[in-house]
């Protein structure tokens, strides 16, 4: 019975806090998807699945394909080159270890619209990189860099590859080294030692960086605005500019499930194979 | 018995740390070897030598006629059972056994059967498809050892095999091991800090300490003829006794009897140390050889053995009687103390530092 009251009282602010600030909100603005919208913005409460019709319309479901894709295409670059940095920082000496961590959260400490404006500044007809590039005598004009899918990804891959490469770092660095002298004991070389032995065993790291980097990618509408020129348009800027814009909520709302299902389908992956890949972490 | 691994004047240091300071054995076929020696002593450095994980900064390492030293770690034919046993916690008991079989690329059959004759042998055929974390501890430390012997290695190195055991398991584990060692006649070489292991399960042991072999010996002759002060304080009780070598004796106040451990390394007139055993001693009152008289200061009683603590005049230093059976003496009683010849030795004093 005091064990019951303990728990409730410890978990209550934490439990309340998140109930009325986000479960609450969420299921409000969820609501909103089977109602019609104002003339002036606003809800008018009669049901209606049109928002649903509207949401699978070619218009609308390329978008969700294109930030599926770029936040997609982030995400496996970010794994390409999250996994080695993390896989160097994580056999630094102690000193040089820290500083690396240091310099990998440093950004964080930047706002984030100034850190995408930077990009414009470096990829720019008249930028950095086009100025290198045509400098070098690489290219005779400068390269249309900037508003591309490429430049999107660059930024949303600048922004979150941290959130890649600390998760797995923390899983590298707690790994036991006897592990992979075992497996040299056994005869494994070291690049083999590494794909039976590293390398499954940092899987639910990797999961968990991939979901750290897929979400706000998806959700992002402040990188492909700047760094896509709004010619491309992700999935939030579309929820973005219907609720703020089009004053349309039911719709806009719609379209936020759409993303939140996905995502959570995601996260019930990741949940269930994390599991499955590693026993050891229940023991 | 031919010699399998031969290990010449091994030296290693780690900055100004010296952990093997000029280490020579010579290990036999089919022997079960022990490297014993306090935490610090250098075992776990020879052993990681032996393993590949570790290069000498001189000296060589010889496995039959290969010098073991010029192959990596991955194609020697040692294996090592870990103290923390190293078990990959992402496969299962029989994946782990297969693991080493794997890399020889050997066929699928021959692997499962392989594995499947080993986990058999070590009592885990019902478990072969759990996973490690599933096992306890006495399990655990018998799939690492199926891992490493399933390879047929010419030399099995086990680390502290026994030391993440409860002490019930350990007794089982220790004789089981032994029995293991005579049936897959695999060169045995285990590296502890626990003499009573050592002791029991070795054939013969290698005590080091700072880096260099006190005495390799059996376990009697490092019991009954400990040849350093080392030797004689690390294994097994022991009362000392400093003073100067007389024929049959040490001269120390009275003469003391006792012969030189190793035959003419103690000449008349040096300084030497006179070691003998707490149960060597016997304790008694009127007797004909006293050697030395004193006061019983304190009584124990173990069940099978008693001990005393015997205060002796001008002895800074109790000395310590062990006897079979009930006590029979009382705090406060006067005693007589005696011992022949041939139970105590005579060694040299311990080098200064």
């Amino acid at each position: 019975m005091k064990a019951k009251l303990e728990r409730i009282t410890l978990l209550g602010p934490g439990l309340g806090y998140l109930t009325a600030l986000m479960v609450v909100p969420l299921a409000l603005v969820l609501s909103y998807t089977i109602f019609q919208r104002g003339r002036f913005g606003g809800l008018v409460y009669e049901p209606t699945t049109e928002n649903f019709r509207r949401a699978v319309d070619p218009l609308y479901l390329d978008v969700l394909v294109t930030s599926v894709w770029i936040a997609g295409v982030t995400t496996l670059l970010a794994l390409l080159i999250g996994y080695p940095t993390a896989y160097v920082i994580a056999h630094l000496p102690k000193r040089a270890k820290t500083i690396a961590l240091v310099a990998l959260v440093l950004p964080f400490w930047t706002n984030f619209l100034i850190r995408t404006y930077a990009w414009i500044v470096l990829l720019s007809p008249a930028g950095l990189v086009n100025d290198a590039l045509t400098g070098w005598g690489l290219v005779d004009e400068p390269l249309q860099l900037l508003y591309t899918k490429p430049a999107i990804i660059a930024g949303l891959l600048y922004s979150y590859l941290p959130l890649m490469v600390l998760p797995l770092y923390a899983s590298l660095e707690k790994q036991d080294g006897h592990l992979l002298e075992a497996a040299a004991n056994l005869g494994a070389r070291p690049a083999r030692a590494f794909w039976t032995v590293t390398l499954p065993l940092t899987l639910p790291a990797m999961l968990t960086g991939c979901v750290f980097v897929f979400v706000p990618s998806l959700g992002n509408f402040v990188v492909p605005e700047l760094l896509g020129g709004g010619r491309t348009a992700m999935v939030g800027n579309l929820v973005r500019d219907q609720f703020l814009k089009a004053r349309d909520w039911p719709f806009g709302a719609t379209l936020a499930l759409a993303v939140v299902a996905m995502l959570v389908v995601l996260l019930l992956i990741q949940a269930w194979s994390g599991r499955r890949l590693q026993g050891s972490d229940h023991a | 018995m031919t010699s399998l691994l031969t290990i010449t004047d091994v030296r290693r240091s780690f900055g100004d740390v010296t952990a093997l300071d000029g280490v020579s054995l010579d290990i036999r076929e089919g022997e079960f070897f022990a490297l014993l020696g306090p935490s610090g002593c250098g075992k776990t450095t020879l052993l990681r030598i032996l393993a590949g994980f570790e290069s000498p900064d001189a000296g060589t390492v010889t496995l039959g006629a290969d010098d073991l030293t010029a192959i990596p770690a991955h194609r020697r034919p040692v294996n090592l059972m870990f103290q923390s046993y190293a078990l990959f916690p992402h496969l299962s008991v029989e994946k782990n056994v297969a693991y080493g079989l794997e890399r020889e690329k050997l066929g699928r059959a021959e692997i499962r059967e392989r594995v499947g004759e080993v986990l058999d042998r070590v009592g885990l055929a019902g478990a072969a498809k759990r996973r490690p974390h599933q096992l306890s501890g006495g399990q655990r430390q018998r799939v690492a050892l199926a891992r490493a012997i399933v390879k047929r290695p010419r030399l099995l190195l086990l680390d502290e095999p026994l030391s993440a055991l409860d002490r019930k398991v350990r007794a089982e584990m220790q004789l089981w091991l032994k029995q293991l060692q005579h049936e897959v006649g695999i060169t045995f070489v285990v590296v502890t800090h626990d003499q009573e292991e050592a002791m029991s399960m070795a054939d013969r042991i290698a005590v080091l300490n700072h880096g260099r072999v006190e005495q390799v010996d059996t376990p009697v002759a490092l019991y009954g003829a400990p040849r350093t002060h080392f030797v004689a304080d690390f294994i097994g009780g022991n009362n000392f006794f400093a003073g100067t070598a007389v024929p049959g004796g040490l001269l120390d106040g009275t003469v003391l009897p006792g012969l030189p451990s190793v035959p003419d390394t103690i000449a008349e007139g040096d300084a030497a140390v006179l070691a003998v055993r707490p149960e060597q001693i016997r304790i008694g009152t009127g007797l004909d050889d006293a050697v030395l008289r004193g006061t019983v200061l304190d009584v124990s009683f173990y069940g099978g053995t008693s001990r005393f603590a015997v205060r002796v005049a001008d002895r800074a230093t109790p000395i310590q009687v062990q006897r079979q059976g009930a006590p029979g003496f009382v705090p406060d009683q006067e005693v007589d103390l005696s011992w022949s010849e041939a139970e105590a030795v005579l060694i040299q004093p311990a080098a200064s530092g």
